[in-house]
């Protein structure tokens, strides 16, 4: 029976949220395609992890090496090749992760398997595979087919599927595959996780939030988001760009490689949406918007939205809410 | 140390809005605006620091049409040294795969120490040619980097991962970067400048001086083509609120207000 592979991506001895997600859309196709879910874990002691996994997978293919520790691209992509020649799985999925985003292009030029990157969906029409993906920040979505092959390699966005767990659990049969890794890897060492140093702020515990993004335009108008966010009794938060530009410390940042944030108020000013904020604030209660183009997809996640110029909003709000308050404009 | 810099030419979306054009693979480009892709600009500028800092050359190449001169004048009036543009219609719609192989023909011919691009492209975001550039050249990589250390012989990079987390690794020389957006902060250019790269020559080159054949680029040689475009559907829509911006504000505040959050 055909197999799909999906690659567990761990860290520091966690499993990481996009396994499950991907295990949970690898086994719908499975069961829809009539092929075998088979979950990879690439390790050094990983006992725990692969159990985690046979919950999943009918099938878990273990590789323990000390050199596998952590993750290594150079390491990964031997094992991997191995495993992928010997077992011709029609599918591989991985996360379009900072992992996944190192590996998986190498690989699959390595391979010469075709490979689709950063998936919102996919499915197999007999042994072709088309996907969906984004261009343009997520303003457009594209369906596309994969050339034919046998043995076809996609990264999956995160916090595209939903995990869930097989009831039953699968129960899979977890086997020890030895490690093809003869040799220390001398063209790419790991040398340490580096954690960025502790700010001053802490936006996680903030219970009202002003983001502001890109539309801001420049950073003379960074004091009057800031006054508008204290006006508010809130703390001024913001997406990439921002802190890209130096204009707000990381601290600030929200979003898939910043913070992830719950607020009571999450007030979005001059931001677009792209899906890396998005990840990191659409668990907000209140969600309110102010972007000037309608089709921002910030509109898709926000509660109330406000299709304008937000340097006319913003000076309006802030007096409304000194209004309100009763002190002097 | 010589650095070969890829760069994209791309719209610049982020504000825009978008329409998709009759063909239904591809957007209307009219009105928008074209510049360097964001993550190639700090590639250049890294670049054009590690040469004003250690010496040698920087060479910037692209992939497109006469318009994508402008990217390249703007990587020339930074201070690189060379730019090189390959164009031919047949190079269109090539995506990941086959636009790394292009890049392949002419940087193997090149001398270079380290290859430098931006992490991914603004308008398809594959964050894959570079990585596939780097196997077919055989040479080491890492993607995402935050912090660029260059020591003899080897690199020292910060990878970026999720939540904050970075990871620190060793790259060995020649190695192809794929830069992070906040590595550095890309400078203006002068006036001095963009004058003395309305000077130097832009190197122009064909399918045929690529030594690819037809079927190497485009849709041929591609992995993935597109079937359509289309406008993501809205699972979910906000409620619009409308009016003056001082009636809007009004709204906004009662909003606010009934939540008991003021």
């Amino acid at each position: 029976m055909p197999e799909i592979f999906v690659l567990a991506e761990h860290r520091q001895g966690q499993l990481r949220d996009i396994t499950f997600e991907m295990l949970t859309k690898a086994r719908e196709i499975a069961e829809k395609t009539n092929r075998n879910l088979t979950a990879i874990i690439l390790g050094n002691n990983t006992a725990e992890q692969a159990k985690a996994l046979a919950e999943y997978a009918k099938t878990v293919i273990t590789v323990q090496d000390p050199k596998l520790e952590n993750f290594n691209s150079d390491t990964y992509k031997k094992t991997l090749t191995k495993l992928i020649t010997e077992h011709k799985p029609s599918l591989v999925m991985m996360g379009h992760t900072s992992y996944g985003i190192e590996l998986a292009p190498r690989l699959a030029a390595a391979l010469n398997t075709p490979l689709a990157t950063d998936i919102i969906d996919l499915a197999f029409e007999g042994d072709t595979l088309t996907v969906t993906r984004q261009m343009y920040g997520g303003k457009v979505n594209v369906k596309a087919t994969v050339r034919k092959a046998e043995t076809y390699l996609v990264t999956i966005r995160q916090a595209t599927f939903a995990p869930k767990k097989p009831e039953p659990p699968a129960n899979g049969q977890i086997t020890e595959q030895p490690t093809p890794l003869t040799e220390e890897t001398t063209t790419k060492r790991f040398i340490q996780y580096v954690l960025p140093p502790p700010g001053g702020v802490d936006i996680t515990a903030a219970e009202k939030l002003v983001g502001v993004g890109r539309g801001i335009k420049d950073v003379a108008n960074v004091p009057q988001m800031e006054e508008l966010a204290k006006t508010l009794g809130a703390v001024l938060a913001c997406s990439r760009p921002i802190v890209d530009k130096g204009w707000l410390p990381n601290d600030r940042q929200v979003g898939s490689s910043g913070k992830t944030v719950k607020p009571k108020l999450y007030i979005a000013v001059g931001i677009s949406g792209a899906f890396q904020h998005v990840l990191g604030m659409k668990s907000s209660d209140l969600i309110i918007a102010i972007n000037k183009d309608p089709k921002a997809p910030i509109f898709s996640f926000a509660d109330y939205g406000i299709i304008e110029d937000l340097f006319k909003i913003v000076p309006s709000l802030k007096n409304k809410i000194y209004e309100l308050k009763g002190q002097k404009v | 140390m010589d650095v070969v810099v890829c760069v994209k030419h791309v719209p610049e979306t982020a504000e825009a809005e978008l329409k998709i054009d009759t063909s239904g693979k591809g957007i209307e480009k009219t009105g928008l605006v074209f510049d360097i892709n964001e993550w190639d600009d700090y590639a250049l500028e890294e670049a054009v620091r590690i040469k004003e800092k250690q010496g040698g050359t920087v060479t910037a190449i692209t992939i497109g049409s006469q318009d994508s001169e402008s990217t390249l004048r703007k990587c020339l009036a930074r201070g690189a040294d060379t730019a090189i543009r390959l164009t031919d219609p047949k190079l269109e719609n090539s995506d990941a795969y086959a636009t790394a192989k292009i890049l392949h023909s002419v940087i193997k011919n090149q001398h270079y120490d380290l290859i430098l691009t931006g992490m991914q492209a603004a308008d398809d975001g594959n964050a894959a040619t570079g990585t596939i550039l780097a196997e077919l050249l055989a040479i080491p990589h890492a993607t995402m980097v935050k912090k660029l250390e260059l020591a003899t012989g080897m690199a020292k990079v910060n990878r970026e991962l999720e939540g904050g987390l970075e990871e620190q690794l060793e790259v060995k020389l020649p190695a192809l970067i794929s830069v992070q957006t906040g590595i550095n902060e890309p400078r203006y250019v002068s006036i001095m400048g963009i004058r003395k790269a309305m000077q130097k020559e832009i190197k122009v080159m064909g399918l045929a001086d690529t030594g690819l054949s037809e079927n190497d680029v485009g849709t041929a040689g591609s992995w993935i083509s597109i079937d359509k475009l289309y406008v993501p559907p809205v699972e979910k829509q906000a409620q619009f609120l409308t009016g003056t911006p001082d009636e809007i504000a009004t709204k906004i505040v009662e909003i606010i207000k009934s939540r008991g959050l003021i």
